[in-house]
């Protein structure tokens, strides 16, 4: 199992990445075809994606929708920026909930790796300050650390 | 406690700076005054707006009122960062039964010579 890795760069981005076990002409597909976005692109449990557009060339339509299971909802609208079959999407989106989050600005790459593919998504983050909080806090040194340096923070709090 | 208000609050470079000082323990004012080159009056109005955040808050010892950083707000960042990287987590191991899907699919047309 392939884990995901999620790091920091500059004030504003998070990039994720991710190894899988197809070829990025797959990865292209499930990223681009509203079909399958439906059938991965959701969460946490419980959570379904019923409507989804996604339109694979610049300028091109994004609009994701997710319920619970009672029917609630939010949903994501955005376009397409640059396209590059099998390679590379830059796309803007942002959340509604109702009321829209800053816009996202997110580049995915499909990088072929020994009959598999690294995936690598940056993405900005919604606000100017958490990458501001990650380096403050420690966070930025990684989740392991991050998690180590919380339980000491926790520890002081109890002696005190 | 209010994410936005942690995240405004750290917008100011000030501010940051103060919080990375305070991560590696309690300060007085005065020694968190020290490295800037600003009055402690304006240290205090820094310290009011990331003690309002719920960032940090002030320990009562004697005549001392030294200033530290609450574990609750590193949590709730930590949190936040933990939930986000879970979804994705999940989305992810989706996405390789999808992939293995139509990988399959593709096999099984080929073999059908369609």
């Amino acid at each position: 199992m392939s884990r995901l890795t999620l790091t920091t760069e500059g004030e504003r981005h998070i990039i994720v990445t991710r190894r899988f076990d197809a070829p990025p002409s797959l990865l292209w597909r499930a990223h681009t075809e509203a079909a399958l976005l439906q059938q991965w692109c959701v969460g946490p449990d419980g959570w379904t994606m019923p409507e989804c557009i996604s339109e694979a060339v610049p300028g091109g339509r994004i609009f994701f929708r997710w319920a619970d299971a009672s029917g609630h909802g939010f949903h994501l609208t955005g376009h397409s920026v640059e396209v590059t079959p099998h390679h590379r999407i830059v796309h803007v989106e942002r959340m509604h909930l109702p009321d829209p989050t800053p816009d996202n600005h997110v580049v995915t790459l499909f990088q072929p790796d020994a009959g598999g593919t690294i995936l690598r998504m940056t993405m900005t983050l919604p606000e100017e300050g958490v990458r501001a909080a990650m380096l403050a806090t420690g966070m930025a040194d990684g989740m392991e650390a991050s998690y180590q340096r919380l339980e000491r923070w926790a520890g002081h709090a109890a002696d005190a | 406690m209010q994410l936005d208000a942690v995240f405004a609050a750290l917008a100011d470079p000030t501010r940051r700076a103060i919080v990375a000082r305070l991560a590696a323990g309690e300060a007085t004012v005065q020694e968190l005054a020290q490295p800037f080159a600003i009055s402690q009056p304006a240290i205090s109005r820094h310290l009011k707006v990331l003690e309002t955040a719920g960032l940090i808050e002030t320990r009562i010892d004697g005549t001392a009122r030294p200033r530290r950083l609450r574990p609750e707000a590193v949590e709730a960042l930590w949190d936040w960062l933990s939930q986000y990287r879970a979804l994705w987590e999940e989305r992810y191991t989706r996405l390789d039964a999808v992939l293995a899907q139509i990988q399959h699919e593709g096999t099984a047309e080929r073999k059908d010579g369609t």
